[in-house]
């Protein structure tokens, strides 16, 4: 029987390769040893794309993509198909934990300079991922036919007709109506479905085979195919089968305890990943009071809101995605990772970070002048960010980069200064129980936290120049 | 393969002939796959006229309705909105709505055929949300600058109660007027061109 299934998967390997495309990317795939955290978002971006297309393809069976009876087959969903709220809660939180991985992950390529040469193409079909990805979202929003759906889709579709001399006409084109409409609703869902998924599956492998040709960057920016030992193998690499698959396992165990935290227990989350408005059915003659794009939406639509200008303003919002794409030919510095970079860069990021979660939590609050005021100063710093970037990464004071990566230290490893931290914080004070046992229960100590936030501020500001 | 003496211009003819006639053949493809995405005839053909009769209004009151799907308003001002109207030109982007869209016979100071009924189709100029009718002046949340107008929620434009946008604001032009004509003193009937006969 044995000898059979061999001679059975004989006659398959002489007909695929199979064992080829398995070494060529898992087991003879070499990664840099020294993997952090930052890495585990890109295998789960991929595990959250196989939940998207699984819980899709499951809505899809009772799902009307008609203006009558979509908001009524999604309650239906919701309702009285079996197990039908588990499928659109893992849907509709997937979406978000999509953008929430997906941001991390471009953080990650940001922080190590995994956009630069001769990563440049990784980057692109990673953005061009993004875009799509943005699409899918967009699209995907206006299905349940609310209130946030419809408005939400009016207001992005009315960003085309700023363009002009052709925006009108193609904004009626994308519509499909005069106002959205069932055509609209219909159209997207076909988009939703089946183009938008196509190229992004597309993209997806585009983006893989790109890094498997140049190989992964890592947290030191050092390029390990350049130390290799006689039999041509990297000494800073591990084959990515078995060691990165098995970390990569317990990335996604932790993620799946947040993951079904929330499908369970704060599916909207209070109002963020799914809004209360989109809980009453669309009305085209009625704007919800307080209008706002879901979570991942809101930095680029803060921008919009700040300029003052229509066309301006859109030309802002697709500005500040498409200098994502002009990332590697901005940045001027040598230096990849941000461990040997220049404090300067160090601010500028810091400043970035900030400006890009500020833009995002101003584009879910109502336009007051004070908001519109600071929305405009953090415009200004996002986009300061990348148009001075060739300025100011030129004046850069790199640190000298070591020529291997550096050991990363592991948990056991770190125990002893994590008891030292608690044991600073805290003073013991014994207790007699009811019992006649003696406990020491802790207590806080400020003098002892004190110094431990004192050191902690003085590390963060030494690690910033 | 042996090229030597191969005339390779001939080749090269026929490949670009045959990328030129393929590439014509993918454009005329591609118009049918792209003009199918445009509004149906039967999508064309839903904006018929909508009649509204204006008898029982009152003083200062909005009615909706929908015209092509698009909210459109009528709204019966009062005399004192009227006074009013007339001391913001120096506020407003386009007081004399010269570029903006309405039928020429709305072209005035009131943008209406009678100053006081004013019909406007109820979309933000900006992005297409459908501002709300804030009426009163100087209400707390929108500082004593405010004269009574439509405010848009989405992004914060300022229209006064001719629909004329403030400066200053992300809205370009002023809010449209469909076409619309009396068809007696108290019914209104909107989408159709007012006639001659009744300017």
């Amino acid at each position: 029987m044995k000898h059979r299934i061999n001679d059975c998967a004989n006659w398959f390997l002489d007909r695929f390769e199979l064992r080829d495309f398995w070494n060529d990317h898992m087991a003879q795939y070499y990664a840099p040893k020294n993997f952090n955290f930052w890495y585990f978002f890109g295998s789960l971006a991929l595990l959250v794309l196989v939940n998207q297309f699984i819980t899709g393809i499951l809505l899809t069976m009772n799902y009307k993509p008609d203006a009558e009876l979509a908001f009524d087959s999604v309650e239906y969903i919701m309702r009285d198909v079996s197990w039908g709220w588990l499928v659109r809660y893992m849907h509709s939180t997937g979406a978000s934990a999509f953008f929430i991985i997906i941001y991390l992950h471009m953080f990650r390529g940001i922080m190590y300079g995994s956009y630069k040469r001769p990563r440049e193409l990784v980057w692109i079909f990673g953005m061009l991922i993004f875009f799509c990805l943005m699409a899918e979202a967009f699209m995907g929003y206006l299905l349940p036919w609310g209130q946030m759906s419809y408005w939400g889709a009016h207001v992005i579709i009315s960003l085309f007709s700023a363009i002009p001399v052709i925006g009108d006409d193609l904004s009626l084109w994308i519509r499909g109506d005069y106002v959205v409409a069932d055509a609209t609703l219909n159209r997207f869902f076909a988009f939703h479905v089946i183009a938008v998924p196509l190229v992004m599956l597309l993209l997806v492998f585009l983006h893989i085979a790109a890094l498997h040709q140049v190989g992964s960057n890592n947290p030191d920016g050092i390029e390990i195919k350049q130390n290799k030992d006689i039999n041509g193998i990297t000494r800073d690499g591990i084959p990515f089968h078995p060691y990165y698959t098995v970390k990569d396992i317990v990335g996604v165990a932790v993620f799946m305890i947040f993951f079904a935290t929330v499908i369970f227990y704060m599916p909207e989350m209070g109002g963020y990943f799914l809004e209360h408005a989109n809980f009453i059915p669309a009305d085209p003659l009625k704007t919800p009071e307080h209008i706002a794009p879901v979570w991942y939406f809101t930095p680029f639509y803060a921008i919009l809101r700040a300029v003052p200008d229509k066309f301006a303003g859109v030309i802002a919002m697709g500005g500040a995605i498409v200098v994502l794409f002009l990332l590697p030919w901005l940045d001027r510095c040598e230096v990849k990772s941000i461990r040997y970079r220049g404090g300067i860069y160090k601010k500028a990021l810091l400043l970035f970070v900030i400006s890009f979660l500020a833009l995002g939590y101003l584009g879910t609050q109502p336009v007051t002048p004070a908001a519109t005021i600071a929305a405009r100063i953090f415009t200004i710093i996002y986009f300061g960010f990348f148009l001075l970037m060739p300025i100011y990464t030129r004046w850069e004071k790199t640190k000298t980069v070591p020529g291997r990566v550096t050991p990363q230290p592991s948990l056991e490893e770190r125990i002893p200064a994590i008891i030292e931290t608690i044991d600073e914080v805290t003073v013991k004070q014994p207790l007699q129980t009811p019992g006649g046992m003696t406990i020491l229960p802790r207590k806080p100590n400020p003098s002892g936290i004190c110094n431990v936030s004192l050191r902690f501020v003085k590390k963060l500001k030494d690690s910033l120049d | 393969m042996n090229n030597a003496g191969v005339d390779k211009s001939k080749r090269q003819f026929l490949t670009t002939a045959l990328t030129v006639v393929g590439a014509v053949g993918a454009g005329y493809l591609a118009v049918p796959f792209l003009a199918q995405m445009q509004p149906s005839t039967k999508a064309e053909a839903s904006g018929a006229p909508v009649e509204i009769d204006i008898s029982k209004m009152e003083q200062g009151q909005l009615i909706r309705v929908a015209w092509r799907g698009k909210p459109v308003w009528v709204l019966k001002r009062t005399p004192e909105v009227l006074a009013t109207l007339q001391t913001l030109d120096d506020k407003l982007r386009d007081p004399l709505s010269q570029e903006s869209e309405q039928p020429t016979y709305t072209q005035n100071p009131y943008r209406a055929i009678k100053p006081e009924i004013f019909v406007a189709v109820g979309l933000c100029t900006h992005l297409g949300c459908s501002p709300t009718f804030r009426p009163e002046v100087a209400p707390p949340d929108l500082g004593p600058d405010w004269k009574g107008g439509f405010f848009c929620p989405c992004h914060g434009s300022w229209f006064d109660l001719a629909g004329r946008v403030y400066r200053g604001v992300p809205a370009p032009t002023n809010l449209v007027i469909p076409p619309y004509r009396y068809v007696t003193e108290t019914t209104l009937i909107i989408g159709e061109e007012e006639t001659e006969a009744a300017a």
